[in-house]
């Protein structure tokens, strides 16, 4: 039956050559190269639960009274979009379920992202000739973080209103023209018009989706196409490649992780709540709550807004660069840059400009990861920052304490976190040399 | 009869009877090497993917029940266990069924000839073209207008050209001060150690302009720049109540409610913690707000009444590239 299938599906299209040679494409082995498959497996559940959610998502600010089954909410002033999420949550068999999974699959979407890159560079999976790769993949964590952001503000809800605030407020700052780039993404002074909804909802759920899965595609090709790295072995050399075939063994193993990636992300939507927007409320220009925080992927954020001392650069009177910028705007374009100019800026400084298959273990490249541990150090510590206020309600320390102590710290941490790092590279590598001179020693004497 | 017992037998041998291997082509050599089997991981996947089947028909029960509690945790066990289990099942799979293989392949190489042949290729193309520089100087003209012309459209999506916009707001001297239900606000009405949030009266409570935050201080301990001594009637001070950092409304008030009367009172943004002092004209204490709070000036008018004596002593909202210092607009 299935020689059959084969040989009419090859007469049709010709494809038999190209399917041989999937099927034994070659996966080398290592638990950390699955990360991005989890990245994958969650964009699917979230195209998937998302679709869902557009048959009954209104996108529309229109304001309605609530006259629904939710007690609290009786006889309020709420918009429309606020209202059919409000729906969906409540009203909608199995609603609740997909939205959080939605919700959850986001936040896991990008935590393997994150983790998935740092796995590259540390282990040097950048380098020639997967620079293009690795540049499209910094890409899509980049539009992720704003298709999440984009996404939970549609919502309408007390705390996204705020996020929107800040985020119109950290436009509103990019100098010389951010007033102009706001007012015009929305279409008038803050809450915007009536067509910023809409825009915010086409762009979450057309522009940024089809620009991540075309990228996803492409990253997807240039991995096969250069085939995939592996680590060091006796076995292993720069000229070939060696693991477990994609067909019978990879997929197998790659299926059952997407089953296991869908389990877990249905799991938490179904029994870990996450943003109860009926407990949040509608949003109100003049509304705001104590202890806000944004998703996990936007702390870094926040915490940068916050710790920023209150200034902004004038001359006279006259404001230039309001504060919002260093925070919001400065410290991404920091954290983008570095990633992006990384491969180019590490092959400038070692001149090193051969062919890389094999990966480094972290230790082989002492100073790049301790670039990286004390990069991702002052990233982290910003991220903390961003959840002081939560550390005073929950230990009482003093949160301005907390902010002067973090604005020290984000740059001593990291500096030392350079050198221990640096350090620990070079005494792991040192241990390994000795045993291996006292082993061929060992194995010499009993040769004699 | 015989025919049941025909369906009987026929339903077992397709459960219960294995197999016999038999070659895929005859006469020719394996691909995937051959391994014993191992009846015992069969089992174990077939149960699995029947526990699979049973979750999964549970997620329909459960959705068809009408009214069960707690039915969004229960669709999502049911589905969440079904999915595992295949996962568990896919696990074994590839642990204990599926052939172990390593394979070895070349990694592709670099093709020098096929890329020096494409560059020979475009080169020799454009051979009939004797002045380059001048077309592709006329290209990148026609190409960047062109470019120009097609963004022009953007500029329809909003007053980008007008920041003016962003310095209207609904006050103005006489405008009188109401809560959220529309009611006025008397002066009588507020009280020291709490604040009120106040709108304009007949006017949009969702613009940014709009809404006030309300608080009555002792008139000694005010210290109020020059020139608003008459901008808080008998201590009671009106600022935007959007914050000149994000945006966000200024939804704290910290005030001691008994001595020691430390730290002083402020307003206070819950979404980066800036803080303004109401005493002192809305100067900033602490926190990444880069200027006051704008004030505005109040009168109490017929009745008792709060009403605007004006406009906010400085552009409300985030600040932009040319917005003014709180004090000089």
């Amino acid at each position: 039956m299935i020689r059959g299938l084969v040989h009419r599906l090859d007469e049709r299209t010709a494809s038999s050559p190209f399917l041989k040679k999937a099927l034994r494409y070659v996966f080398p082995d290592h638990w950390s190269f699955l990360l991005g498959e989890v990245a994958l497996y969650a964009f699917i559940v979230l195209v998937a639960t998302g679709v869902y959610l557009t048959f009954f998502f209104e996108p529309s600010t229109n304001v309605v009274v609530y006259h629904g089954e939710y007690a609290p909410l009786q006889g309020q002033q709420m918009t429309e979009a606020y209202r059919s999420v409000l729906d969906i949550s409540l009203n909608v068999k199995a609603g609740l379920l997909i939205r959080q999974t939605h919700h959850w699959a986001a936040n896991v979407f990008v935590a393997a992202i994150v983790l998935h890159l740092l796995r590259i560079f540390f282990t040097g999976a950048f380098r020639k000739p997967r620079e293009l790769t690795y540049l499209i993949g910094v890409l899509m964590l980049f539009l992720a973080l704003i298709e999440g952001y984009v996404g939970y503000s549609l919502a309408d809800d007390l705390l996204s209103g705020m996020g929107l605030a800040i985020g119109y407020s950290v436009a509103m700052a990019i100098p010389f023209v951010g007033a102009n780039l706001a007012l015009l993404i929305w279409g008038g002074p803050f809450p915007g018009d009536a067509s910023f909804w809409p825009r915010m909802y086409i762009a979450h759920v057309f522009i940024f989706p089809i620009l991540i899965g075309l990228l996803l595609s492409l990253h997807l090709v240039l991995v096969a196409s250069r085939h995939h790295t592996q680590f060091r072995e006796r076995w292993t050399t720069e000229k070939r490649v060696r693991g477990t075939p994609a067909f019978p063994g990879q997929a197998p193993r790659s299926l059952g992780l997407m089953s296991a990636v869908a389990a877990l992300l249905f799991l938490l939507g179904g029994l870990v709540q996450i943003n109860p927007i009926w407990l949040w409320g509608p949003y109100h220009v003049s509304d705001a709550t104590n202890g806000a925080q944004p998703d996990w992927y936007l702390g870094w954020l926040i915490g940068a807004l916050r710790l920023m001392p209150g200034f902004d650069v004038t001359i006279g009177d006259y404001t230039l660069v309001p504060n919002p910028f260093w925070g919001g705007v400065l410290v991404p374009l920091i954290v983008f840059f570095f990633l992006v100019s990384w491969p180019f800026l590490e092959r400038k400084v070692t001149g090193d400009r051969a062919f890389h298959n094999l990966l480094d273990r972290p230790r082989d490249a002492p100073w790049r990861t301790a670039i990286g541990a004390a990069f991702t150090t002052w990233v982290f510590l910003i991220f903390l920052a961003g959840a002081a206020d939560r550390a005073t309600v929950f230990f009482g320390i003093s949160y301005t304490a907390q902010i002067w102590a973090f604005r020290i710290l984000v740059w001593v941490v990291p500096v030392l976190v350079l050198f221990a790092t640096r350090r620990a590279c070079l005494e792991l590598l040192r241990i390994e040399r000795t045993s291996a001179v006292r082993e061929a020693a060992e194995a010499e004497a009993r040769a004699s | 009869m015989s025919r049941v017992r025909d369906w009987l037998v026929a339903a077992a041998v397709l459960l219960l009877g294995r197999r016999e291997k038999r070659p895929l082509a005859p006469g020719r050599e394996r691909i995937v090497p051959l391994e014993p089997p191992s009846p015992r991981s069969e089992l174990a996947v077939v149960g699995l993917l029947l526990a699979a089947a049973f979750f999964a028909v549970g997620f329909v029960v459960v959705y068809a029940l009408d009214r069960v509690s707690h039915q969004t945790q229960f669709l999502g066990l049911a589905l969440g266990l079904s999915l595992a289990c295949i996962a568990g099942a896919l696990v074994i799979v590839s642990r204990r069924l599926v052939p172990e293989e390593q394979l070895e392949e070349d990694y592709p190489p670099a093709h020098p000839g096929d890329s020096d042949e494409i560059a020979q290729l475009v080169g020799e193309s454009g051979d009939r073209f004797t002045r380059k520089g001048l077309i592709v100087v006329a290209a990148g003209a026609a190409g960047s207008a062109l470019g120009l012309a097609a963004i022009t459209p953007a500029l329809s999506l909003g007053p980008a050209l007008d920041p003016g916009v962003l310095r209207r707001t609904p006050w103005q001297a006489g405008r009188r001060l109401v809560d959220e239900r529309g009611r006025s606000l008397r002066a009588e009405d507020i009280d020291f150690k709490t604040f009120y949030t106040a709108f304009p009266e007949r006017a949009d409570p969702e613009e940014m302009g709009a809404p006030l935050v309300v608080v009555r201080l002792d008139p000694a301990a005010l210290a109020l720049p020059q020139g608003r001594d008459s901008w808080a009637p008998e201590g009671i001070l009106a600022y935007s109540k959007i914050c000149t950092h994000a945006g966000c409304a200024i939804a704290l008030f910290r005030t001691p409610l008994f001595p020691p009367a430390e730290p002083k009172p402020a307003l206070v943004c819950p979404c980066h913690y800036s803080t303004f002092d109401p005493a002192a004209g809305g100067a900033v204490l602490f926190g990444p707000a880069g200027r006051p709070l704008p004030q505005l000036p109040l009168r109490i008018g017929a009745g008792g009444v709060l009403e605007a004596a004006g406009d906010f002593s400085g552009p409300i909202g985030p600040s932009w590239w040319g917005v003014r210092m709180g004090e000089a607009t």
